[in-house]
């Protein structure tokens, strides 16, 4: 999300499942759509029957690979090199939209003298601390503090001419021996995706965890926003780039703050230096133009003390700054990613640990490393509906139970469709889901066991005081009815209360009535908000989340804007304000997603209500045309000065590959990358020992770890084992036969597992030399099936993590595997 | 009036969720299975696996292809397995929806070896106790006007289901468009059978039993032929 955040200013999928259908060609690459999103490929369908060229692009040919119309294979981890040769080609051969690459993205602006790339390094870099001072990549301003610009892209620091040149070194002979796809796959993929150039074609980019789990992973998602909007694909119907979410809740979980540095709704986490809530706010709200708008970032104060308002209630007020001395803050410079905790667990310094929903035992990078780190804990909640590896790690393979200390609490916990509440899915739609059948036993929804943990804490700081017992004692906690917990009473809460009478635009919105929308949110205490962007969810009109209307808009192109909620505002389609000329006039007719009919937008709710920049009495401003409202400077961002990992995407080989060197540049792995050192995190790149290149992966069977599908005996007859996918090279080279049992090793854990010997995987020739690659599933776990010999792919895996997210690089590592 | 399936197998996924509805629909007990190295399983149809997904890898005109084909009863319009059995309480034919049916007595029937031999798709089996099942066009659901269970849950679009007659109709219109692709592509006898198939290669390549065995409808109709001539000469004698 932080690539598609620093590109476009949101970090969500642009579009939304139905829109898939409106696509002219689809490329999915990073994502097994037919397997992980089945139903995707409804519309997938719907686009193909209509004409749309399917592109699939994998390391190995899956079941989306068996639908397309394009296959072409990659090497795991060169995602960069293969894209950035498309961006190469765009520009070589002028294949982009021109008129909305002028208008809606950076590649005007003119970038600072101090801006440099040479022997595989930004300027800016650090060696001792591995880090950039990314203020070298900033853009010329004049007097007034706007952004210099060149619209006839010459200027030779303008952001077109500097991406022109990063990428030409990305030739296809280049491309292809790091890659090991065949330059004819290459050329075909590259045609087909960029003649979505042109201005009435859409091309959309489907990805998941393919793309994310790597040491590079931001940087792969920014190289498909770079094309996305080299293409004028974003804001467009059948457009964008979609992140498909690997759980049907996760846009869900991560807009309510499932990551440790974000609060509700995309707000930061206070560091220790912001002492003050004003010194937070000044910090994060950005200064330049669109000061006055109604949108964006510049309203931070409104929706951080609306969030405050939301936690502590009528506890906070102007005089205590809402509360936030109440929040804990992170210390300066220090991360506390998932590989953060489980290091920390590591080395002894966290004690107790909630395992809620999870299975880290499992599903952790580096399984080992996370099961012995859990030996350190003193107790361990594990919230789950059944027992996992993770509650019960202190008896799994290779533990003595007599010397594991750590006492393990189990709260049974129902299943989704045991109970009432809402989903948000990957295209942003929240959807009320009503309670089907009663939870089974003693189990309960989640809800009700926070709500009971809130109110335990609540008495014993109460009754027995603590360190610090205001944010405990002071926070809101009435989300009950009759004792039970009330998904409704939080769901409005998510969307947030006025707090006082309020008169505006004569109408009166009385104190403890639903806010409408988040343009209400004030910073005066006035307004309360669980979370900005689902203000206007649930409003005094009803449940918004719940509505089920089927009709579609007067465009149609399948946006039912009755037919539950979507962030934000119920816009359907990001930056739509992109997909129409300066007059507001769609760039395409048959599928228009907006237009300005002179007074008026129609069609979906446009990124802002403000006329059309052509349009009478619109000077040209940057402040009246933002299609991307929510970047800084309000324009798509090809050249990206935000990321800790430079500004243009650039090759490196995975922390864990098979070249000594990389064939790009004097680089060999993202500069950026802290390794991990610890005793269980032994690392073996272009080592003999580990010379097959592995990624995992997932299948339509089972589902993340598998604690439910392995459970379900229909689900296991279809997939019932661990396997390794090996070409059918390296089996006559291993002499291994189809469907017998083998052993796959890496520098740090090893697994069982039967393999299927496939022509869906072949050897790559790299830099002239074969390179085999192999694949595994990552749904198992030593617990079931009983036999205990189908362990988790994670045992693999390291802790090598993208700079950016701290994701583990699990999609791209080295192994070696032999016979049983 | 007269129902019927299109599967058209150029868009199947092999999520194998009909596979697994089928089995919930009907109470199924999964099979212990092993992967053998394959993704298919289990390995064929059984008493208890009345769908199931063959999955091919193949390569055609030098492109990988990987052949997916939701295998299942075709309830043939002149079934074979009916006139063998010649019981109708143990097999028949509804009259509704022209749905073939094995009912719990098909064990009492002699030369059930026979009745699967006669299958030209060879899809029945049976259990221990020599009771023979298959592939109900799930009639409990289409009597209260349900879909059955694997089209409802296909969500590609494969599993159609619907009047014979549109179901044709449907089926023709897509292949017109598939060929154009596929040259060889090709309905699976949609003269003979309610389950009809829409395939891009020959039939071979998906599943040995995916077209009739040479010759097996000609033993239905010499079969048919035989009641009918018997029925003639009873109605003669005693007419
Ligand atoms: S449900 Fe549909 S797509 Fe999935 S395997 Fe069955 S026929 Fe194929
Ligand atoms: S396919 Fe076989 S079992 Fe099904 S109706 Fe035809 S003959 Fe009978
Ligand atoms: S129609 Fe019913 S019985 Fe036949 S395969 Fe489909 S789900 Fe199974």
């Amino acid at each position: 999300m932080a690539a598609l955040a620093e590109s476009f200013g949101r970090g969500a999928m642009s579009n939304h499942w139905i829109d898939i259908k409106n696509s002219d060609c689809i490329l999915i690459m990073g994502s097994n759509a037919a397997e992980n999103h089945p139903v995707s490929f409804k519309y997938i369908t719907q686009a193909q029957l209509n004409g749309a060229t399917l592109i699939s692009v994998d390391p190995r040919f899956t079941r989306t690979s068996s639908r397309a119309d394009i296959y072409a294979s990659l090497r795991s981890g060169t995602d960069i090199a293969f894209l950035g040769g498309m961006i190469k080609y765009i520009i070589d051969n002028e294949l982009y939209q021109k008129d909305y690459v002028i208008e809606y993205t950076n590649a005007a602006f003119i970038v600072n003298k101090s801006f440099d790339f040479a022997d595989g390094l930004f300027s800016g870099y650090d060696s001792a601390s591995c880090k950039y001072d990314n203020s070298n990549w900033s853009f010329e301003t004049d007097e007034h503090g706007l952004v210099k610009k060149d619209t006839s892209l010459e200027h030779p620091r303008c952001v077109f001419a500097l991406l022109k040149k990063h990428y030409s070194r990305y030739s296809i002979e280049v491309v292809s021996s790091i890659t090991g796809t065949p330059k004819k796959d290459l050329l075909s993929v590259y045609k087909a995706f960029a003649a979505t150039g042109q201005s009435f074609k859409a091309g959309t980019i489907l990805y998941a965890m393919g793309w994310t789990q790597h040491s590079v992973g931001v940087q792969n998602i920014r190289c498909g926003c770079i094309i996305q909007l080299l293409l004028g694909n974003m804001g467009i119907a059948g457009g964008g780039i979609n992140a498909l979410r690997g759980e049907s809740n996760v846009q869900g979980s991560t807009d309510h703050a499932l990551l440790w540095h974000i609060l509700p709704g995309y707000l930061k986490v206070p560091r220790n230096s912001d002492i003050s809530l004003q010194n937070y706010n000044n910090k994060y709200t950005p200064s330049g133009p669109g000061g006055n708008m109604p949108v964006g970032w510049q309203n931070y104060p409104r929706y951080s003390i609306s969030l405050l308002k939301a936690f502590f209630g009528e506890k906070a007020s102007a005089k205590n700054q809402f509360g936030y001395q109440w929040l804990p803050k992170a210390d300066n410079g220090k991360t506390y990613s998932w590989v953060d905790i489980f290091d920390e667990m590591h080395k002894g310094s966290i004690k107790g640990f909630f395992a809620w929903g999870m299975n880290p035992a499992c599903s952790g990078a580096n399984a080992n490393k996370v099961r012995n780190a859990m030996k350190n804990l003193d107790w361990m909640v594990n919230t789950n509906i059944f027992d996992n590896e993770t509650g019960s790690f202190w008896r799994g393979p290779g533990m003595d139970p007599s010397a594991v200390k750590t006492e393990v609490f189990f709260l049974p916990a129902c299943v989704s469709v045991e109970k009432e509440g809402s989903i948000t899915n990957s295209g942003r739609w929240t959807q009320w889901r009503y309670r089907g059948p009663r939870p089974l036993g003693n189990s309960m929804p989640d809800g009700d066991i926070i709500l009971l943990l809130g109110r335990k804490l609540k008495q014993l700081f109460a009754s027995e005081g603590g360190v610090f017992p205001e944010p405990v004692l002071n926070l809101k906690w009435d989300y009950d009815s009759n004792g039970k917990y009330d998904p409704h009473k939080v769901a409005k809460q998510i969307n947030g209360y006025f707090h006082k009478d309020l008169m505006a635009n004569g109408k009166l919105y009385p104190k403890g009535s639903l806010v409408p929308n988040s343009g209400m949110l004030a910073s005066d205490g006035s307004t309360s908000s669980g979370n900005w962007l689902y203000c206007g969810s649930y409003t005094e009109e009803g449940n918004m989340a719940a509505r089920r209307d089927q009709k579609d808009a007067p465009n149609h192109i399948g946006l039912y804007p009755g037919f539950a909620w979507c962030w934000p505002d119920n816009r359907r389609i990001l930056y739509s304000r992109a997909s129409v000329d300066a007059n507001g006039n769609p760039w395409d007719d048959k599928r228009w997603v907006v237009r300005w009919d002179g007074r008026n937008w129609i069609g979906d709710i446009p990124d802002g209500q403000w006329p059309s920049l052509g349009s009478e009495g619109n000077p040209e401003n940057p402040v009246n045309r933002p299609s991307f409202a929510m970047t800084k400077e309000k324009y798509g961002r090809l050249f990206g000065p935000g990321l800790v990992d430079g500004p243009f995407p650039e090759h490196y080989e995975p922390v864990e590959g098979p070249l000594a060197k990389n064939l790009l540049g004097a680089q060999l792995i993202n500069p950026t990358v802290s390794l991990p050192v610890g005793p269980e995190d032994a690392l073996a790149n272009a080592d003999p020992k580990f010379p097959y290149v592995c990624t995992t992966y997932r299948v339509s069977e089972h589902w993340q770890t598998g604690v439910i599908t392995r459970h379900l005996p229909w689900l296991m007859e279809l997939m019932p084992q661990m396997f390794v996918e090996i070409s059918h090279q390296l089996a006559s080279l291993k002499d291994i036969k189809n469907g017998s049992r083998v052993k796959v090793i890496s520098a740090r854990g090893s697994v069982e597992a039967t393999a299927i010997v496939t022509r869906r995987f072949n050897p790559f020739i790299i830099d002239g030399k074969i390179v085999h690659q192999v694949g595994v599933p990552w749904h198992f776990g030593w617990q079931y099936p009983a036999s205990g010999k189908e362990e988790s792919a994670n045992l693999l895996t390291s802790f090598a993590v993208d700079p950016n997210t701290n994701i583990p690089e699990s999609k791209a590592f080295m192994v070696n595997i032999s016979k049983i | 009036m007269s129902k019927a399936f299109f599967i058209d197998t150029t868009l199947c996924t092999a999520c194998r969720a009909c596979q697994a509805a089928c089995k919930q629909w009907h109470g199924l007990p999964a099979e212990e299975t092993i992967n053998s190295g394959s993704y298919q399983n289990p390995d064929d149809l059984s008493f208890n696996t009345y769908k199931l997904v063959k999955m091919n890898e193949c390569m055609i005109d030098g492109s990988m292809r990987w052949l997916f084909f939701p295998a299942q009863c075709r309830h043939c319009l002149e079934p074979p397995c009916e006139y063998m059995a010649g019981d109708s309480s143990a097999i028949y034919k509804d009259s509704a929806t022209g749905a073939v049916i094995f009912t719990s007595v098909t064990g009492k029937v002699a030369g059930v070896d026979d009745i699967i031999g006669s299958c030209p798709y060879d899809v029945p089996r049976k259990s221990d106790k020599n009771h023979l099942a298959k592939c109900d066009m799930c009639l409990d659901r289409l009597q209260n006007n349900l879909l059955p269970a694997c089209v409802t849950v296909c969500s590609s679009g494969a599993m159609n289901f619907g009047d014979r007659k549109t179901i044709l109709k449907q089926a023709q219109e897509r292949l017109l468009v598939v060929q154009n692709k596929y040259p060889d592509a090709m309905l699976i006898d949609p003269d003979e059978v309610s389950t009809i198939y829409l395939v891009a290669f020959a039939p071979s390549k998906y599943s040995e039993s995916a077209s009739a065995k040479a010759g097996s409808f000609d033993l239905t109709r010499k079969m048919a032929f035989k009641k009918m001539s018997r029925w003639f000469f009873a109605k003669a004698f005693t007419g």
